[in-house]
């Protein structure tokens, strides 16, 4: 085994490990360690990336003395290490981006755990990318929940308490339903680990065994992926999350929490269950409905708001129904489009928030629209950023989103029966979208009356802001590598 | 005409002219006016301000007690098509418990074959499993710490047990035979039923029973919040090292060189002893800042 297999075992060691000794840290340490941390993850995921593009196979990595069905393991191929990548990525620059808002929002006292809750958030993240045991998952699902209540939490005010209040109700739901579905899914193949769960779940299938509790464990699955993801009827807990918590904690949540499980679902179905076998229990019309409706009630809700960061969190609800439609289409190009979707919005989301931010900081701290009329002429940089953000959202050609729609549509015209209600949904959706986004664009560019106050980014502001919209760039212009990069990456999972 | 206002609407809104928020106007129609003939819309925000929201709450109760209703048939009837508890032919009988009880003393040296398994087999969990305490503690931390360090605030002390003399005299009884109990329950975690977790569990609770008996400036002499920050440190280091050389040495396919003894001594099994410390320090150090930061906020 070539020593660079070795690095998704280090990254969720170091990222653990980071947590720990951060514990020791005061503020502006914690913050050193963690940048150093994040970046290190981001070295190794890029290399393992190079490495794993090159790569026939994908690898299973022993996670101690004993082989597959008795130990843990970790197995990743080109798309979790492509993940892996965009989540450090992304982690990185929305953390340098909302440095200061940080140091202002948190209380000095809290801040070093306010980074250790971000460390073990990533390293939580990149075990769910990376496991191949449903257990491990579980175990890092509690971690992530934990973290993510926390990193809501730690801007105190009234309303990030009771929004966290409804987060960890929302999400320990979710975590419970998938515990009850790992016990039935361990009841009946005797398994934890993916790959022998799913040779054990095609010999089940075949001799036509346990079909009421299969089909009850997979919806189980897939209604806490999509509590935890905030899919359409579950989604109340998300405005008021993403909405009040300070922008990088916003940043990452939308970004990369959401997508996490998103992953894990998208593993359990074609590692677990296996693509065809998922199509036949049907599951997935069901979670084709919600999303459906996830696009079209989430932009209605966003059209409403008046609350910039409420605006983008609901437009997440629609942006989430877009993946999961992907995912629901159930042929691999669905998929290919879901991952796709699941990069693009991992890096506008964050970037649209942290532009939100740049722009409320500019307007004295408020956050609706009636404030931020005339912002970009106080904070250009943040305003260019939510330009383009939002253009991507809204899926103009030559910006990234629209890949991503392209792609769902080509995957719906080869489902036949799906195809219409997708493209219809998908027009109207974009309308919707064009619609509130426009707005927000032609509020902030609107020349206000009287002087013009410039605002002063600070450094890391502008290095995190400048790595968020090169990326997005690029990632409109060239999105084709991409794209083969996780059809391999899908055929390899 | 009806979709020209339509379509001029959605132009004004994207401009920016029209918002959500209600309107002056709108706002001064909701106060009930004591006008004989109402408008529809004002008959119904009269409604919904006098009976709509207890209306909602009974709809909302009835939904959530019918959903959750059928939530519980649904599993229940799930439950009675499983396989039947503790058959042979059961699909959990399969190779894996098969090595686990047959060859788990020999390849761990845990007598006690859960140690062996939480600890050795599927070691990554467990080492998820204390992270998870870890960041629980930290997120209560973060939530319930006071800002400053200083006397204790009237309201918190109020329901702070009085120092009573006969829990005094039981705590002076019970807490060495508890911490004992769990010093032993620790150690003898690959020996016998128990380990890091339970035994850090009893270790705290002792605590928790001292430091409601004697006051919690007494413990604090020991257990002050840095040294419960020390303490966890290193334990949780000492299990991410120690862990992670066992699992870079077992996917390298090195061999680890650690000694797993004669399985049914104390000095055996290898890592596990050790992990079972760490992680009863862990347990501890968790359970009693729970304890301190939910009753007054500080440790």
């Amino acid at each position: 085994m070539p020593f660079i297999a070795n690095f998704p075992f280090f990254c969720i060691l170091i990222t653990m490990a980071g947590g720990i000794i951060t514990s020791m840290a005061n503020g502006k340490w914690a913050f050193r360690i963690n940048t150093v941390v994040v970046s290190a993850t981001l070295v190794l995921n890029t290399s393992l990336l190079m490495f794993m593009i090159k790569t026939p196979q994908s690898i299973t990595y022993m996670m101690g003395h004993y082989p597959a069905p008795w130990g843990n393991e970790i197995r990743f191929g080109p798309l979790e290490a492509l993940m892996a990548t965009i989540f450090s990525f992304v982690t990185l620059a929305a953390l340098v981006c909302g440095k200061t808002e940080i140091f202002e929002d948190v209380k000095p006292k809290n801040l070093h755990y306010f980074y250790i809750m971000i460390n073990l958030l990533l390293s939580s993240l990149f075990a769910l990318i990376y496991t191949n045991d449903l257990f491990t998952a579980y175990v890092f699902v509690e971690i992530n929940t934990i973290s993510a209540c926390a990193i809501v939490m730690a801007k105190e005010s009234g309303k990030t308490l009771a929004a966290t209040m409804r987060y960890l109700i929302m999400s320990s739901l979710g975590s419970g339903l998938f515990m009850l579905s790992i016990v039935l899914i361990y009841g009946i193949t005797g398994h934890l680990l993916m790959v022998p769960m799913h040779d054990e779940i095609a010999h089940i299938v075949s001799a036509g065994l346990y079909k009421i509790p299969l089909t009850i464990m997979i919806g189980l699955v897939c209604v806490a992926m999509a509590i935890k993801s905030a899919l359409f009827p579950f989604h109340t807990w998300l405005s008021h999350a993403h909405g009040s918590a300070t922008t990088a904690s916003s940043a990452i949540l939308s970004g990369l929490v959401l997508k996490g499980y998103i992953i894990l679902l998208i593993k359990f179905i074609v590692r677990v269950v296996g693509l065809e076998t998922m199509v036949s229990f049907k599951v997935l019309n069901i979670l084709f409905v919600f999303a459906v409706c996830a696009m079209i009630i989430g932009s209605l809700n966003a059209i409403k708001e008046n609350h910039i960061k409420r605006m983008i969190a609901f437009s997440s609800v629609a942006q989430m129904g877009y993946i999961y439609i992907g995912i629901s289409l159930g042929n691999v190009w669905g998929l290919v489009a879901a991952c796709l979707h699941i990069i693009i919005h991992a890096l506008t989301k964050p970037m649209l928030f942290s532009a939100a931010g740049g722009l409320a900081c500019a307007s004295g701290h408020k956050k609706t629209f009636d404030d931020l009329k005339g912002a970009a002429y106080r904070n250009p940089l943040a305003a260019f950023a939510f330009l383009i953000g939002s253009l991507s959202m809204i899926g103009i050609p030559l910006f990234a989103g629209f890949a991503s729609k392209y792609y769902i549509s080509m995957a719906a015209m080869e489902t036949g029966s799906k195809m219409w209600i997708t493209l219809f949904a998908l027009a109207v959706s974009t309308v919707l979208n064009a619609i509130y986004y426009v707005k927000a664009i032609k509020v902030i560019f609107t020349k206000p009356e009287g002087a013009v106050v410039r605002y002063k980014n600070s450094k890391s502001y502008v290095f995190g802001m400048t790595l968020f919209i090169v990326t997005n760039i690029l990632l409109g212009l060239f999105y084709q590598p991409v794209v083969n990069i996780i059809a391999k990456g899908i055929e390899l999972l | 005409m009806m979709i020209n206002s339509w379509f001029s609407q959605i132009i004004k809104f994207v401009n920016g002219e029209v918002s959500f928020e209600p309107k002056e106007k709108e706002k001064e129609i909701r106060k009930p006016s004591n006008h004989k003939e109402k408008s529809l819309k004002e008959r119904y925000f009269q409604w919904r301000d006098e009976r709509g929201y207890k209306v909602f709450r009974g709809f909302y109760g009835a939904i959530s007690v019918a959903v959750a209703l059928s939530i519980i048939t649904v599993l229940l009837i799930t439950v009675s098509y499983l396989p039947r508890y503790g058959e042979f032919s059961n699909p959990v009988n399969n190779e894996v418990t098969k090595r686990y009880i047959e060859k788990g003393m020999e390849e761990t040296g845990a007598v006690n074959i859960i140690a062996g398994i939480i600890l050795d087999y599927r070691a990554f969990d467990t080492f998820g499993e204390s992270c998870v305490l870890f960041v629980a503690s930290c997120s209560v931390m973060m939530l319930m710490r006071k800002d400053k360090k200083g006397k204790p605030c009237e309201e918190l002390t109020a329901y702070d047990p009085k120092r009573d003399l006969i829990v005094k005299r039981v705590a002076k009884i019970i807490v060495p035979f508890n911490l004992m109990l769990g010093i032993y329950v620790v150690l003898n975690g690959h020996l016998s039923p128990g380990g890091g977790f339970s035994g850090g569990a009893i270790m705290g609770a002792s605590l928790i029973l001292l430091s409601s008996a004697y006051g919690y400036q007494n413990i604090r002499k020991i257990f002050s919040e840095k040294v419960i920050k020390i303490v966890t440190f290193i334990s949780l280091s000492f299990y991410a090292i120690a862990k992670g050389y066992s699992f870079f040495t077992g996917a390298n396919h090195i061999p680890s060189g650690i000694p797993t003894g004669t399985p049914g001594n104390i000095i055996s099994s290898g890592l596990i002893l050790p992990l079972n410390i760490a992680v009863g320090f862990i347990v501890t150090m968790t359970m009693y800042s729970f304890y301190a930061l939910f009753t007054r906020e500080e440790i």
